[in-house]
C-alpha cells in the first residue's frame, strides 16, 4: 500500500505517534536516571560545602565522608532570624527535612516574599574552630547563581564557592573559578562597630585594603551585581544567630 | 555475471563523492565562512578554546546521528510538519545526551551547561536536515552531518584560539603569555572577549580563506 504522506490523516498520525514515542523515551530515561542524578547533585552540594573550609581539593567521591566528618550541625532559620529546626550528626543526611534538603532554588523561585523562605546554615565544630557555612542563591544574567560562604567566629570569610547555571563562559561564568573566589578569603562582613556590612563585587576593582569589596568580573557586570545582591540579602539573616551562638 | 558487475558498480562507502561530503565543509562549503550559518553560537562560545572544543564534539554527535535519523524517515516525514519533526529530533537527541551526561559524567555536563540549549538552536543542524538529510540516503547523510559539524568546529576553535590567547593570555585554561611580559606593561585586550570581536575574527578568516580559494568568491 502506498502511503499518501501529505494527507491530513497521515500527518496527524505521524505527529501523534512521534510525540508519544519521544515523550515516552525521554520520560523513561529521566525517571530511570533520577537516583543517579540526585546522588550526583547531593554529592556536589556536600563537596561545595566542605570545600569552603578545606584548602586542599575535595573530590566528589570523598565528599560524603568529609561532610559527615566535618559538618556537625545544621539549623534552619526563618526570616526573623529564629531557629526553627536543628539537626545534629548523621541526622543531617538521614532526616529528609533537615537543612541539607532545603532546595534553595525552589524557594528562591517559588516563594516570592523573602520573609517566608527558609534559611539553612551548616555548622562545623571542632576542638579548635567553629565555622558557619551559609548557602546562597541569587540571579545572574541568564539564570540562577548560587554559592556557599564560610565564616569563622569573628565573621571573617574563610572560603567562598560560587557556581551558576548558564552565565556566559569567559565573562559571568568566571565566578565559578578560584581566581574570583579566593578574593573573598580574609574579608569580613562586620564593620569596625560590629554592624553588618556585606561584601561588594566592585566593577573596575576594589582596593586591596577594602575588607568589604572584591574585584568584579570583566564583562560580567550583571553577574557581579547578582553576587553582591545575593550576599547582601542572605548574609544579614545569619549575623544575629551566629553572634548569639558564640 | 551481470549481478556481480552491478555490485562492483555500486558506490563504495568512501567513494570520491562521499569523501567530498566529508571534506568540502572544511573549506569550500564551510558552514560558517561560506554558508554563513551558525554565526550565533560562534559569537557566544568562542571566548575559551575548551568551550569551543566541547561544543564542537557535541555538535558532531548531534549532527551525525540526527542526519541519519531524518534520512531514515525521509520518505515518511509529512512535508507540512517537517520543520517540527526536525526540531523534535534535535531536541530529543540533545536532551538524551544531557540526561546521560548528568547521570554518568557529571563534570562534563557541568562544563556543557549553557551549550546544551545552544545546540538545539544551531541553524547548521536544521540547515543540513533540510538541505541534505531529507533528500539523501543515511550513509551520505551521516558523512554530510559529520563533515559540516567538523567544518563548524574548526572555525569555532580557530576563533576561540585567537580570542582566548589575546583576550585572557591563556590557551585551554593554561597561561601562555609569560608573566614577565605583563610586568613590561603588556595587557590583555578586553575587546577580544566581547562578542563583536568574534565577528571581526570570523571576518578575517573569511578574508584569508577567499584570498587563497578563489572558487568561493561570488560573482556580482
Amino acid at each position: 500500500m502506498r502511503i499518501n504522506k501529505d494527507s491530513n490523516l497521515f500527518t496527524f498520525l505521524f505527529a501523534g505517534i512521534m510525540v508519544i514515542l519521544v515523550g515516552f523515551l525521554l520520560s523513561s530515561v529521566d525517571v530511570s536516571l533520577q537516583p543517579l542524578k540526585k546522588q550526583n547533585k547531593n554529592n556536589e552540594k556536600m563537596q561545595n560545602i566542605v570545600q569552603t573550609i578545606i584548602t586542599e581539593n575535595v573530590s566528589r567521591d570523598e565528599a560524603k565522608s568529609k561532610f559527615d566528618q566535618m559538618i556537625t550541625k545544621t539549623v534552619i532559620l526563618n526570616y526573623n532570624k529564629q531557629k526553627i529546626k536543628e539537626n545534629i550528626g548523621l541526622d543531617i543526611i538521614n532526616d529528609k527535612s533537615s537543612g541539607f534538603y532545603i532546595d534553595l532554588l525552589k524557594e528562591y523561585k517559588g516563594i516570592k516574599q523573602k520573609e517566608k523562605r527558609n534559611y539553612p546554615l551548616f555548622i562545623s565544630e571542632s576542638n579548635h574552630n567553629t565555622y558557619y557555612i551559609v548557602p546562597l542563591m541569587g540571579s545572574g544574567l541568564w539564570g540562577p547563581i548560587w554559592g556557599y560562604i564560610a565564616l569563622d567566629e569573628e565573621f571573617n570569610i574563610v572560603g567562598a564557592i560560587f557556581d551558576h547555571k548558564q552565565e556566559t563562559p569567559g565573562l559571568g561564568a568566571e565566578i565559578r573559578y578560584k581566581k574570583f573566589q579566593e578574593q573573598f578569603q580574609g574579608k569580613n562582613i562586620l564593620d569596625k562597630n560590629g554592624i553588618f556590612q556585606s561584601i561588594k563585587v566592585v566593577k573596575g576593582g576594589a582596593s586591596p585594603e577594602d575588607l568589604h569589596g572584591v574585584d568584579g568580573v570583566t564583562g560580567g557586570t550583571i553577574t557581579s551585581d547578582g553576587v553582591t545582591e545575593m550576599l547582601e540579602r542572605t548574609l544579614q539573616i545569619y549575623v544575629p544567630y551566629i553572634k548569639g551562638d558564640i | 555475471m551481470s549481478e556481480l558487475q552491478q555490485i562492483t558498480k555500486k558506490e563504495s562507502l568512501f567513494s570520491k563523492k562521499n569523501r567530498r561530503l566529508l571534506y568540502d565543509p572544511l573549506d569550500s562549503s564551510n558552514p560558517i565562512t561560506v554558508q554563513v550559518l551558525g554565526i550565533c553560537s560562534a559569537l557566544a562560545i568562542t571566548v575559551q578554546v575548551k568551550q569551543a572544543v566541547v561544543m564542537s564534539l557535541s555538535v558532531i554527535f548531534v549532527m551525525g546521528v540526527g542526519n541519519v535519523i531524518i534520512s531514515l524517515f525521509r520518505n515518511y516525514i509529512p512535508n507540512r510538519i517537517r520543520i517540527i519533526v526536525e526540531l523534535v529530533v534535535v531536541a530529543t537527541l540533545v536532551e538524551l545526551v544531557n540526561q546521560f551526561l548528568t547521570a554518568y559524567v557529571y563534570d562534563v555536563s557541568k562544563a556543557l551547561s549553557v551549550f546544551i540549549g545552544l545546540i538545539i538552536t544551531n541553524c547548521i543542524i536544521m540547515g543540513r536536515f533540510e538541505a541534505f538529510a531529507l533528500a539523501n540516503k543515511p550513509w551520505p547523510s551521516f558523512l554530510d552531518g559529520v563533515g559540516n559539524a567538523f567544518g563548524y568546529g574548526v572555525i569555532l576553535i580557530i576563533v576561540a584560539f585567537f580570542r582566548e590567547l589575546f583576550g585572557s593570555g591563556t590557551l585551554y585554561g593554561h597561561q601562555i603569555i609569560p608573566e614577565q611580559l605583563y610586568e613590561l606593561g603588556y595587557v590583555n585586550n578586553n575587546l577580544m572577549i566581547l562578542p563583536p570581536m568574534a565577528l571581526i575574527v570570523v571576518g578575517l578568516i573569511i578574508w584569508v580563506q577567499r584570498s587563497y580559494n578563489k572558487e568561493i568568491i561570488e560573482e556580482n
